[in-house]
């Protein structure tokens, strides 16, 4: 769980671009269209380094929208579904793993 | 407690709208991410996994009950209904939108509260004993100190880029309340032979991946000279403390590197030619601030009154909590509450938005306004009159405050952690969590006696984890979480780092682990008063890592 | 790269000159310190301006020994982050009372114009054209200052003693 900005770019499995949406902190992920979606099954993946590469320079480069830009690997699950890698990155799209104050 | 003059608010306004500027550049684009990020985290505004989180100051850990009440305010209206107390006497945020900044500074303006560094590379939070003012051992008030410096470092022209952050806690009581030794800065008050009050100047503490106690370059310093020496510490830092490395950066490498005393002497030939110059603190610029701090009006009690002793007589339940979470206050017939905000099973040091609102309500009642925020994250009522104890204990106990634990093995210190941070490596919440579950029997809590358990999330160590009599730091194995355990530390006069207990052990088990170093410590102590820490001094870590690793 | 002084955009009437190149006659010039501390005892009988770039990592008391008669001294912000030149501006200003340009150069952006400004700096190589026009509001931007430097601001605790002594009513404040 170090963070991902700090790694050099290798892909060894399937990834994401996601980021940090620049107005409100919303963790997104990069669409195949070039915007940004909060919906990880709509993102764009990618399987190898020159496509992560490539992703990653437009994306980056989309300087207006969206802040602390990386590559995260995902999972494909057995029904083709896209899921978060690994702990960290299931807990930038689900959450905190404890319930919040307040809820019980 | 400080009460801002016009100049004090003006600042503040103004920086509101400097700050309010600088995020419409941002969101222009006409200011880059790499040029706004170091504004923003002046402004502290931190980017974490989820969203922006805005750290505000709480200066020296006190807060009136209409601060506390804006803090609910900005709670509910801009983030999710709840705010985290941090380890430096600051309130963390987690939600915020960074449209919606501006506008939540300028309400926290409207009650003196705002963000002002609380990162990047300045100085940040002074953070003092969290009963300054009220504690029966205190020499004087080291508020007022902390506040001459606070102003003083607070957008200094000269200290605004430092190589790294830059953190001071003063303490002018016997027992060491604030973490001195670990600090950049450590000031500890105290009396000298000729009864002059006067500081220990302690510099190059600190935490994190280098951990250092810090080394005493000043053994009295006079209260006239405390700015200029400050300053020179200072301009030596900025000038020579290390920028291409930035976990080489802090001043205790550098107080490292150079060698303690050379690097007094360097601070002396700075400070030599400005000691006597506009920085001197003269009577009449003390007086000045003095004046603002505003003392309640205490009224002449009896101690140990009646309806006390009666209530402590009729109520087990109000006596434990009476026992544990009490303290002396220096004046007669008062006390110094501590609010638990480490109850069972949920994240230590959160308070909802309603809670602080019956705080605050609170505090007006019983209190006179005024609450603390201590640095192991519980709040402080610091003026209860004794008399009144009973039936604030039943209201804190309504709003779920009041969990007798105070310094014990359930009222753990925890950094957010990986469920928050983007620099953690993994959870500390759900670990203090079950933690406090395989606690929750307070006779076990009680027979354990005070037991400090300190979390850190990772290196970085704002869980204060390397000065925990149990301290706990998540790092990564192949992916996995994993947890290293250190045991004996602590952060008083008598500073120590922990020892390592042996490899590190997964999620899974490090409640087990924590369970077992309980064990182990009422099998060895010597007598049920021996506390955890004086156990270890006697006996060292090899009974305990005996006993827990072969526990397996 | 705008050069601010005294609030408006200016032209430089300072040329640099390379580390070897030959150092012209009747021109003010901007020097490498290695240059200056090579050649000081021919450049202090130039009749036109002497100036420096001093390094960021080097002390000013090296400097201070050509202090009466440089005439501008340009200080480095490599990074705006890197805030060396702070501590060397009010040093020579402060501590060595030079009374020359002190030019700001490196990375300048215009949220650190009021602090160079506090720090002695009156002079400002700006990276940015649009931060260089909004030199004056910049500096502008804050009117309470808790700490005294050497630009002759009134610090707070000089305002507050001044109004509280009721027999000077308000005049101290003025400046």
């Amino acid at each position: 769980m170090t963070s991902p900005l700090q790694q050099k770019l290798k892909v060894t499995g399937p990834v994401v671009v996601t980021a940090n949406r620049l107005g409100d902190g919303a963790v997104v992920y990069r669409t195949a269209q070039g915007n940004w979606t909060g919906d990880l099954a709509g993102a764009a993946v990618v399987t190898t380094a020159s496509a992560a590469t490539e992703l990653l320079a437009a994306a980056l480069a989309d300087k207006l929208r969206a802040v602390d830009v990386y590559v995260a690997p995902v999972e494909l699950t057995a029904e083709q579904q896209v899921i978060p890698g690994n702990l960290r990155e299931r807990i930038r799209l689900n959450g905190p793993t404890i319930p919040l104050p307040g809820e019980s | 407690m400080y009460v801002y003059d016009d100049f004090d608010r003006t600042l503040v306004e103004e920086r509101v709208r400097d700050f309010r500027d600088q995020v419409g550049r941002r969101l222009s684009g006409e200011l880059t991410e790499e040029e706004f990020k170091p504004l923003r985290l002046m402004n502290g505004v931190y980017l974490q996994l989820h969203a922006y989180m805005l750290r505000i100051a709480i200066p020296y850990g006190t807060l009136s009950s209409d601060q506390m009440r804006m803090l609910a305010h900005v709670a509910r209206k801009y983030d999710r209904n709840y705010g985290h107390f941090t380890t430096r006497q600051n309130i963390q945020f987690n939600w915020i939108k960074l449209e919606q900044l501006p506008d939540a500074m300028a309400d926290l303006a409207r009650v003196g509260l705002h963000g002002m560094q609380t990162s990047g590379n300045c100085v940040r939070n002074i953070t003092t004993d969290q009963w300054a003012g009220v504690a029966p051992d205190e020499i004087e008030d080291a508020r007022i100190w902390a506040e001459l410096l606070r102003q003083h470092l607070t957008l200094h022209p000269e200290f605004s880029f430092l190589p790294r952050k830059f953190k001071i806690a003063l303490t002018a009581a016997a027992h060491d309340r604030a973490a001195v030794r670990v600090h950049d800065i450590g000031l500890r008050m105290h009396r000298n032979s000729a009864g002059e009050t006067g500081f220990e100047v302690i510099v190059g503490g600190g935490l994190g991946r280098t951990p250092f106690i810090g080394k005493t370059i000043k053994p009295f310093l006079p209260k006239r000279d405390l700015l200029s020496y400050v300053e020179a510490i200072l301009r030596t830092y900025n000038q020579y403390g290390r920028r291409d490395n930035i976990y080489k950066a802090r001043i205790k490498i550098l107080v490292h590197e150079l060698g303690a005393e050379k690097f007094a002497r360097e601070v002396e030939e700075e400070w030599q030619p400005i000691r006597n110059g506009a920085l001197a603190l003269e009577a009449a610029g003390v007086a000045e601030i003095t004046q603002r701090f505003r003392y309640p009006d205490c009224p002449v009690l009896e101690d140990e009154p009646a309806e006390l002793g009666r209530a402590r007589a009729g109520d087990p339940r109000f006596r434990i909590w009476l026992d544990n979470a009490v303290f002396n206050h220096k004046l007669l017939g008062h006390a110094i509450v501590t609010l638990s905000l480490k109850p069972v099973g949920a994240p230590p040091g959160d308070a909802t938005a309603q809670q602080m609102d019956a705080i605050a309500d609170l505090a007006d009642r019983y209190s006179h306004g005024e609450i603390r925020v201590g640095h192991e994250q519980n709040l402080v009522l610091p003026h209860v009159a004794q008399r009144d104890l009973p039936a604030l204990w039943r209201a804190l106990d309504t709003i779920g405050v009041a969990t007798p634990n105070v310094g014990l093995v359930s009222d753990i210190i925890a950094c957010p952690g990986l469920d928050y941070c983007s620099l953690a490596n993994a959870r500390s919440i759900p670990v203090a969590e079950e933690i406090t579950r395989r606690f929750k029997d307070l006779d076990l809590a009680r027979s354990l006696g005070r037991l400090h358990i300190n979390i850190s999330g990772c290196i970085n160590a704002c869980g204060h984890h390397h000065i925990g009599h149990i301290g706990i730091l998540g790092v990564e194995k192949n992916g996995e979480e994993y947890y290293q355990v250190t045991i004996g530390g602590r952060a008083d006069d008598a500073a120590r780092l922990g020892t390592i207990l042996g490899p590190a052990v997964p999620y899974g088990e490090i409640a087990d682990v924590v369970e077992d170093i309980a064990a182990a410590y009422l099998e060895l102590r010597e007598r049920p008063d021996e506390h955890f820490i004086h156990t270890f001094e006697r006996v060292g870590v090899e009974p305990f890592k005996e006993r827990v690793y072969a526990a397996g | 790269m705008p050069l601010v002084k005294a609030g408006r955009i200016v032209d430089d009437r300072f040329v640099r000159v390379l580390d070897d190149a030959p150092v012209p006659d009747d021109v003010p010039i901007i020097l490498p310190a290695a240059r200056l501390l090579a050649d000081a005892r021919e450049l202090v009988l130039r009749r036109a301006p002497t100036g420096v770039v001093w390094p960021n990592d080097r002390r000013i008391a090296e400097l201070a020994p050509y202090l009466d008669w440089i005439a501008l001294v340009a200080l480095v912000f490599p990074s705006f982050r890197d805030g060396r030149a702070y501590s060397q501006a009010r040093l020579l200003r402060e501590r060595h009372r030079f009374g020359g340009e002190l030019r700001a150069t490196g990375q300048i952006l215009r949220d650190q114009f009021l602090f160079l400004q506090r720090a002695g700096f009156d002079a400002f190589e700006v990276t940015k054209d649009r931060d260089a026009a909004a030199f004056v509001e910049a500096v502008r931007r804050y009117s309470v200052f808790y700490q005294p430097t050497g630009d002759g601001r009134t610090s707070t605790l000089t305002a507050r003693l001044a109004r509280g002594a009721p027999s000077r009513g308000q005049r101290g404040l003025v400046r």
